[in-house]
């Protein structure tokens, strides 16, 4: 069970959050200008890192608000939290 | 000749005798006893039967890694199998049985396994019992080759669950997590030690020594009396750590009330501890390997350490007579202890030559016949081991033929060397190295915060390992902020140990005694055949091994066995240890308590289900209830004697001919609000919201992003920046947060907020002809009139001086009118409109009459007669999603080739052409002819009821290119019958839909 930093709550278990996976995927868009391959791209594909993931979080049982984390699927070390509409961070050995 | 009881020494209470029985028989012994230890004094050798070959089996180890004491204590609902009797504290009355035996101990019928040994080795079941099936031979095999009987009855104990947090865990509560623990708790750190014996001082209890000129028992007491009075310190016996997960997470299983005689027990049995450290310090000490060699699973060949433990600590002997067999320093002390109580050293055998080894000057090698460069290889006896076969060995290791003698002895002792307990560290993701030294593996680096201290590091001196414990403990509270001087470390006198000669298996190729089994895991029954077996047959991976011989699959996870066994594979691999590797461990350390885990979650507390405003009155109108997406609702309600059927029956037609009222408060009600609300419920939505004006409503159906239909509901626009959306009452939640999801992650340019009001309102609903003139008798200030309030508007208002808002709409096809009231006025609604409703023949009626009133009318249900396929043109939605233009949920996906493709299943009516009974739902449609599956079928039945209105049955279904084949004959199969039927539109009543608008 993970322990995560929620942005507005502190630090809580796992158990109060839900995962909602891989962050920053572009929904694109107007439909009639999506080819078939694209859209199943955005509904399906998924980068499956071993390392860095960025991925969005919900305090379910706290504030109700999505955020981002960037977490090491190795180490399982959350490497930094940041708000949901922010661009990734780059993570770097300095960064960690 | 066995063991027995000492006259003297050790930790028990002599003063306290404690009754208990073992396969029926009294015996007796005393508190501070732990089951083995009152069993060996007793002089029971034989306390099990071997798992595969029903073999006579004695105790072998002292604690954890008993593999061959397995119990099943107590009868009727405290029965609890396959405990350790190592790990069963001794009270007053127990009852204590072995689990693999029968019809007894002494004379097991399926020992004749044994003799057919040969014929049953590794993967036997595999390639035996292939044909014709498994199952036919399971329930035999089972049988035979099993543990303990799990309860019949529901658990009587009560356990709960505990959430902590600490800045130092220390796990074990041997000298060295005493000591580090008592350095962090000086620093005014949180720090938690937990021991899962009863008694602290792990190693010292059954070696004490002199701690700076003191007994160690009494330096023991002053530093569990300084933690215990220490604010911020938590100090728990009898709790066992039995895993490490992420981020510092320690699970922990409190043994509250299991020491206590059944009737004296109270409160809850067990707790599970949840503990989050910031720093964790494991003190899990080391346990000692077995020898593998012929015939080494006979009762009274036992572990050194054990041998040990049992005499100084319990005051129990092992036996009269003690053969040891070493291949380290150990063996030596482990001799000289144990003549100090009184045994008899028949002589030690060990594996390294003289010139090699240099002992300590407190060793007297004239007090007792001590062969060097000499192993074990049999040993014989039956229920009892009664002598045992020493060889000298060359310098491979190899027995040499001729160089033999049999020594007579009733206990022989193997110091096979000692492996540190590593469990909980390489369950942290902590690496392991093999050592040369200690011919071990042994703990290096962890991503967390975790390191070792003690026996647990492969370090056995004691000086050494408290100076390490003193510094570990004030770096651990150091690293969570807290400041602490440097610990004194008490003065011991002990000697340097000397070298270990690794033997993971005697080499008895040369003696001619190649065909007998050597056992490496005894709980398994596996034996080093079994592993080179494996390996020829090209099982390389140690995970591989492990898997199809079960070495370390047992209960007690290979404590004795694991690293043997890959001892045994470095020499047949030609691989070092350290290519070989370690099987992963994973959690549990030791078995845990289901119970423990699921705590007060059970029975009505595992899902609590949520309950109506107006429960009692639905209970004294006769409601039957039933689980409804976590809500308790009612079925239907039940008059006099009649039947659930005849019940929902009556409910459904006396809706259509007076008034019904249901209690529908589970419906989803989420209010949208702000200047972007319509713009995004036409983006949540398939069907168009921003052009509703205030006051009206519409249906509307959601996708997922797969185009999927998700639910549907009906959408209220109160003002045009303020809408209510009523969901199923089943998603309510998660639609909730699919809103919050799609505003806080994609359209954050949205202004919008939303708000989940479902337990705020009451809602109920009233249907049938009658339901204006019953509504009409309240003082509302809503128009009722038809034409200033009409079907598909909502109102809000005041009712009988109570806010209230009203919406026309209908799943039943009557005049409907769903009024909701706050919360707190759902019951003395439900009653005012039970005394007003008298005149006006109304009914209360539940989910399943209204499930009738919606087929009939042909009403989608989504769930019901839609599935994880459905898109919107399934269901008649195609001509309304052609006409949007704006994009929203799902809408790219059902673009897509499969979603328009000609032949999809659609959503239909299906009329019955012969018999009154209602077709089965899941039943298939298949083309009209003899039916031999299997056939392709074209659809299946989605809903079916046999409509009291209609007197028939009705029926929904999805059926391939349905809405082309209205008129249509088909066949419906079900379980090998078919029926004849008709694609009809949904549908059967009222179908020009004239009584919804009167």
């Amino acid at each position: 069970m993970l322990q995560i930093t929620c942005p507005h709550c502190g630090p809580r278990s796992e158990i109060e959050f839900r995962c909602g996976g891989e962050s920053h995927i572009q929904r694109p868009g107007p439909p009639e200008d999506v080819s078939d391959a694209k859209w199943s791209e955005y509904l399906f594909f998924r980068k499956n890192p071993k390392g860095i993931h960025f991925e969005r979080w919900l305090h379910r049982f706290g504030c109700g608000r999505w955020f981002n984390i960037a977490r090491d699927t190795v180490s399982h070390e959350v490497v930094q939290e940041y708000p949901i509409d922010s661009l990734a961070p780059t993570i770097t050995e300095k960064t960690r | 000749m066995s063991g027995y009881r000492l006259d003297k020494g050790g930790h028990i209470d002599r003063s306290k005798p404690l009754d208990f029985s073992f396969e029926g028989k009294k015996y007796s012994g005393f508190e501070g006893d732990t089951l083995a230890s009152a069993l060996m004094a007793n002089g029971v050798s034989v306390v099990g039967r071997s798992f595969k070959y029903h073999r006579p089996r004695g105790i072998l180890a002292a604690g954890f890694d008993e593999p061959n004491a397995i119990m099943q204590i107590e009868a009727g609902p405290h029965t609890i199998p396959n405990l350790k009797a190592t790990g069963i504290e001794l009270y007053d009355g127990l009852e204590a049985n072995p689990v693999n035996a029968w019809p007894s101990l002494a004379f097991d019928a399926l020992s004749i396994n044994s003799w057919l040994s040969r014929f049953i080795p590794a993967a036997f079941y595999y390639k035996t019992f292939m044909w014709p099936d498994w199952h036919v031979f399971e329930s035999t095999i089972r049988k035979a080759a099993g543990l303990g009987v799990s309860p019949k009855c529901p658990d009587p104990d009560g356990y709960e669950k505990h959430f902590a947090h600490c800045d130092v865990l220390v796990i074990g509560g041997g000298p060295a997590g005493l000591l580090a623990a008592q350095a962090a708790s000086r620093s005014g750190a949180r720090v938690i030690i937990v021991e899962h014996d009863p008694e602290w001082g792990g190693s010292l209890l059954t070696d004490p020594k002199q701690m700076d000129g003191e007994h160690s028992d009494a330096w023991i007491q002053k530093i569990v009396d300084e933690l215990q009075e220490a604010p911020q310190t938590t100090v728990l016996n009898r709790t066992m750590a039995f895993g490490v997960y992420d981020h510092g997470l320690i699970g922990l299983c409190e043994r509250v009330t299991d020491h206590l005689p059944i009737s004296s027990r109270s409160g809850i049995r067990q707790r599970i501890w949840k503990v989050r450290a910031a720093q964790t310090i494991i003190a899990s000490g080391a346990m000692e390997r077995p020898f593998v060699f012929p015939n080494n699973d006979r009762p009274g060949i036992m572990l050194a350490s054990a041998g040990e433990t049992y005499a100084r600590r319990y005051a129990a002997a092992p036996g009269r007579k003690v053969v040891v067999v070493t291949n380290n320093d150990y063996g030596h002390y482990c001799a000289q202890s144990l003549k100090k109580t009184g045994v008899e050293i028949a002589a030690i055998a060990d594996a390294r030559l003289q010139q090699n080894t240099s002992l300590p000057d407190q060793i007297d090698l004239n007090d007792y016949p001590v062969f060097f460069g000499t192993t074990v290889t049999n040993s014989s006896g039956r229920h009892r081991v009664r002598s045992a076969q020493l060889h000298e060995i060359d310098s491979a290791g190899k027995a040499i033929l001729g160089r033999s003698r049999d020594i007579d002895c009733d206990t022989i002792l193997m110091s096979g060397g000692w492996s540190p307990v590593v469990h909980l560290f390489s369950q942290a993701g902590g690496k392991l190295v093999f050592d040369a030294k200690v011919q071990a593996f042994i703990p290096t680096t962890c991503e967390q915060n975790i390191v070792c201290v003690g026996a647990a590091t492969g370090e056995y001196s004691l000086t050494k390992n408290l100076s390490e414990a003193a510094n570990v403990g004030v770096n651990a509270a150091s690293k969570s902020g807290f400041e602490c001087r440097a610990m004194a470390v008490p003065k011991i006198t002990e000697s340097e140990e000397s070298s270990v000669r690794a033997m993971w298996q005697v080499d008895v190729s040369d003696i001619r005694s190649t065909g007998q089994k050597a056992w490496i895991d005894f709980q398994n029954d596996v034996t080093a055949s079994d592993v080179k077996l494996a390996i020829r047959e090209n099982f390389q991976s140690v995970e591989h091994v492990k898997r199809y011989t079960t070495l370390g699959m047992a209960s007690d996870q290979g404590k004795t066995s694991n690293v043997n066994g890959i001892g045994v594979m470095e020499s047949v691999l030609e691989k070092p240890m350290a290519q070989v590797g370690t099987t992963k461990f994973r959690p549990p350390y030791d078995p845990t308590t289901i119970g423990a885990f699921a705590g007060r979650r059970v029975g009505d507390n595992f899902g609590p289900l949520r309950a109506l405003a107006a429960e009692q009155e639905h209970k004294e109108a006769g409601a039957k209830f039933d689980d409804y997406g976590g809500w308790s609702r009612p079925v239907c309600y039940l008059q006099g004697s009649e039947s659930e059927d005849e019940a929902v029956q009556r409910e459904a037609k006396a809706v259509r001919q007076g008034v019904g009222m249901f209690d529908a408060s589970p419906l989803g009600k989420i209010e949208v609000f702000g200047p972007d609300a319509a713009k995004f419920l036409d983006r949540m939505y398939a069907n168009t919201m921003s052009t509703l004006k205030a006051g009206q409503c519409r249906y509307g159906i959601m996708l997922d992003e797969n185009g999927i239909v998700f639910d549907d509901g009906v959408l209220g626009c109160l003002k045009e920046d303020h809408f209510l959306v009523g969901t199923t009452s089943g998603k309510a939640t998660a639609i909730a947060e699919q809103f919050e999801e799609w505003l806080q992650c994609e359209w954050t340019d949205l202004d919008v907020v939303t708000d989940n009001v479902t337990s705020a309102w009451s809602v109920i609903n009233l249907n049938g002809p009658n339901a204006r003139a019953l509504l009409q008798k309240f003082d509302c200030t809503i128009d009722l009139s038809p034409n200033a309030f009409q079907h598909m508007q909502m109102r809000e208002g005041r009712l009988a001086g109570v806010s209230c808002r009203i919406q026309r709409v209908s799943f039943s096809g009557e005049l409907s009118y769903e009024v909701s009231v706050p919360w707190a006025y759902g019951a003395s609604f439900w009653q005012a409109l039970i005394s007003e409703g008298e005149a006006f023949g109304v009914y209360p009626f539940g989910i399943e009459a209204l499930m009738i009133l919606r087929i009939e009318k042909g009403y989608l249900h989504v769930g019901s007669d839609t599935d994880g396929m459905t898109v919107p043109q399934d269901i008649g939605f195609g001509g309304i999603l052609a006409k949007k233009k704006s994009d929203f949920v799902g809408r790219r996906s059902i673009m897509r080739p499969d979603a328009i493709r000609k032949d999809r299943r659609q959503f239909v009516g299906l009329e019955t052409i012969s018999g009154q009974t209602p077709l089965r739902v899941g039943a298939h449609i298949v083309s009209l002819g003899k039916v031999i599956p299997p056939i392709h079928t074209q659809g299946w039945v989605t809903s079916s009821v046999y409509s009291p209105n209609t007197a028939k049955p009705a029926a929904l279904a999805l059926v391939e290119r349905g809405t082309e084949r209205y008129g249509e004959e088909v066949q419906v199969w079900d379980l090998g019958k078919s029926r004849r039927a008709r694609i009809v539109r949904p549908g059967v009543f009222d179908p020009e839909g004239r009584r919804l608008h009167v």
